[in-house]
């Protein structure tokens, strides 16, 4: 037993460090073979503790209620995975009256997609007038988007709850993702590649007959498309993982986010969580973004790395 | 198809920076008209301003008989080519020559045909479908030329458009310009500070110093008789060389046959009409000085001796292979009709 584990390892070792080896022989030059072996290691273990949970959580998403509840754990799924999650998705949950986790994916997918389109459309449009145009006061509304900056949104959550209250907005998309659209650090980014956009080309444009509309559909939007990207992938997220904001909005347990939902499930009595359902929508929270991610991926990258114009 | 008149243009900046000092130039029909000078001396921006990217002060544009002043880029009929081509990156180079056409609402066939003809002129038909990072500066040029010439506008406009290309394809580039121009009969205002390019390519030169024309003519003229010792010293490589006369004594060594203009205040004979002789021989008229090599630059066809005189350091260009070494003395003459003079304030005089 004591063994088995020092001959096994340095033979793992070997081969992992064979095939990368192959892979980035370029790009590894001149890195000595046992730093490379530190820094594989690390990496493992990085993985190793941010994914182990994960993959707890969706074991557990595929036991019974029973089984969960008497320790320990088993460390492989269990055989209860098309049930858990047929029952949560389309059967209801119980505890959020009896609303399908269906249902609040959608509603999470609605709130995401309005907060991180909204966002990029007002955002591109304010960084558009504010880099381009001439106007009286330019600088003192630049100053003041960026001011907003320095105002989280816990900071003016009741002033923006009276609003959207007074307006009968609760419990609708609207109320859900209006006060989240405007943002400063979108406007900021897009004002900071704005700048970075040679005048000679916005001079040839207006030489081409280009006016304000065509200059920003046909070369201004075609150029920002990385940046959109970028930022897409980060505001999705940054939408679906809101928590404060959908907890004041929402009273109806049809109008949860997955998020929200996910909280109220939780009882402080063990027994009367359904720990197993819990689990399946702690796993179908995560997918979408994942999805987001990995589809965006390239686009997010040289969105955030790209200098090429 | 066009003439280009500016009557006493200015441009002063918010911040009261007078960039264009009161210009005018009457530019003829099919003329390529070169503005020269050196950097911040206002040749740009009155580019600009003849463009309509840039607002008027004061004064008048017009073209073609009609004044344009408040008259946007778009309505001018011109077109533009810049000093970094300024070409849309992610257009493809057909799309970037017809995104012009397009926006004025041209059909699309005559687009096509005028985009495929105009890439047949400029060697370009087997790059439309490239994208312009994938082109060479050499490429780009011809395509930033390209969507010049493909809207046959009334006016082209030129803003330093070979200063990013290395000598060779300058060179190169320079003749097609010219031969392009002539070609098409476009009246065109082109923008450099290279001399050797505003004297090649131009039948106007306008050469501009702090925001005034200093000087405005055919190349050739303004070679033959600079205004002043600006042109004097900015047209022609190497430039005039210019003596100072102390009052109206001559420096050291220097011995003029020829009477002296009596305002002159600065002499001046261009490197190549000299004649260096030996000591036996006097001049018969003119100047006549002596001077010390201190270096020799020899570029093949020709050698500049750049020598100590009396009255500062001269050029002299010599054909072929330089026969003088540093150190040596030299007596050069210069006949007297080869001879410049210039006033206290630095205008020709005679």
């Amino acid at each position: 037993m004591v063994d088995t584990p020092v001959a096994v390892a340095p033979g793992k070792a070997t081969s992992t460090a064979a095939v990368l080896g192959r892979k980035e022989d370029g790009a590894m030059l001149g890195v000595s073979r046992s730093s490379r072996y530190i820094a594989h290691a690390v990496l493992i273990l990085g993985i190793v503790i941010v994914a182990f949970p994960i993959y707890y959580t969706f074991v557990a998403s595929t036991h019974t209620l029973q089984t969960i509840l008497r320790p320990p754990l088993p460390l492989l799924p269990g055989d209860q995975f098309f049930e858990n999650y047929s029952e949560a998705l389309f059967g209801g949950v119980g505890r959020i009256g009896g609303v399908a986790v269906s249902t609040l994916l959608f509603n999470t997918m609605v709130v995401a997609l309005a907060i991180a389109i909204g966002k990029i459309i007002i955002s591109i449009l304010s960084a558009y007038a504010i880099v381009f145009f001439r106007f009286p006061f330019r600088m003192v509304f630049f100053w003041i988007i960026f001011i907003t900056l320095m105002l989280p949104v816990e900071v003016r959550i009741m002033p923006t709850y009276k609003v959207m209250s007074d307006l009968g907005l609760i419990d609708t998309y609207t109320g859900l993702t209006l006060p989240l659209m405007a943002s400063a650090t979108a406007t900021l980014l897009f004002r900071q590649f704005f700048l970075t956009i040679p005048g000679e080309l916005v001079e040839a444009a207006r030489v081409d007959g280009a006016g304000p509309y065509r200059f920003f559909k046909d070369i201004l939007l075609p150029l920002s498309r990385t940046n959109i990207a970028a930022l897409f992938v980060i505001l999705f997220i940054y939408g679906w993982t809101q928590y404060l904001w959908p907890l004041l909005m929402t009273n109806r347990n049809d109008m949860n986010t997955i998020v929200i939902a996910l909280k109220k499930m939780i009882s402080f009595a063990d027994a009367d969580t359904q720990w197993h359902l819990v689990m399946v929508t702690s796993m179908l929270a995560i997918i979408p973004p994942i999805l987001v991610v990995l589809l965006m991926q390239r686009w997010f990258v040289r969105g955030l790395v790209d200098t090429e114009k | 198809m066009a003439t280009v008149d500016l009557k006493d243009v200015r441009k002063v900046y918010a911040g009261g920076v007078e960039a264009v000092k009161g210009v005018s130039i009457a530019i003829p029909d099919k003329a390529l008209c070169v503005l020269v000078g050196p950097s911040g001396c206002g040749k740009s921006t009155l580019l600009r301003m003849i463009a309509g990217l840039e607002t008027i002060s004061s004064g008048e544009v017009s073209i073609d008989g009609k004044v344009v002043n408040t008259v946007g880029p778009t309505e001018r009929d011109i077109a533009m080519v810049f000093q970094n081509y300024a070409l849309y990156p992610h257009m493809k180079v057909y799309d970037n020559m017809a995104y012009g056409l397009r926006n004025r609402g041209t059909p699309k066939d005559e687009i096509d045909r005028r985009v495929r003809d105009t890439a047949k002129t400029l060697e370009l038909a087997h790059l439309l479908d490239r994208r312009p990072r994938e082109l060479s500066g050499g490429q780009r040029q011809r395509v930033a030329m390209g969507r010049a010439i493909v809207r046959n506008p009334k006016v082209f406009l030129f803003d330093e458009p070979l200063s990013n290309l290395d000598a060779k394809l300058r060179g190169q580039m320079r003749v097609e310009i010219k031969n392009l121009q002539r070609s098409l009969g476009v009246t065109s205002v082109y923008v450099t500070h290279d001399q050797l390019e505003a004297m090649t390519l131009a039948d106007v030169l306008v050469v501009m110093n702090g925001g005034l024309v200093e000087q405005a003519g055919a190349p050739l003229d303004i070679y033959e008789k600079p205004a002043s010792t600006f042109v004097a010293s900015f047209i022609g490589a190497p430039p005039m060389n210019l003596i100072a006369l102390a009052g109206n004594a001559l420096p050291e060594g220097t011995k003029l046959v020829s009477p002296v203009p009596p305002s002159a205040a600065t002499l001046g004979f261009r490197p190549e009409d000299v004649e260096l002789a030996d000591a036996a021989h006097d001049a018969a008229d003119g100047m006549d000085l002596e001077a010390q090599v201190e270096a020799v630059e020899p570029v093949g066809a020709e050698s500049f001796l750049y020598s100590a005189t009396g009255g500062g350091r001269i050029v002299v260009r010599v054909p072929g292979r330089a026969i003088a070494q540093p150190g040596d003395r030299l007596r050069v003459l210069v006949p007297a009709d080869k001879l410049h003079w210039f006033d206290q304030a630095g205008k020709r005089v005679g």
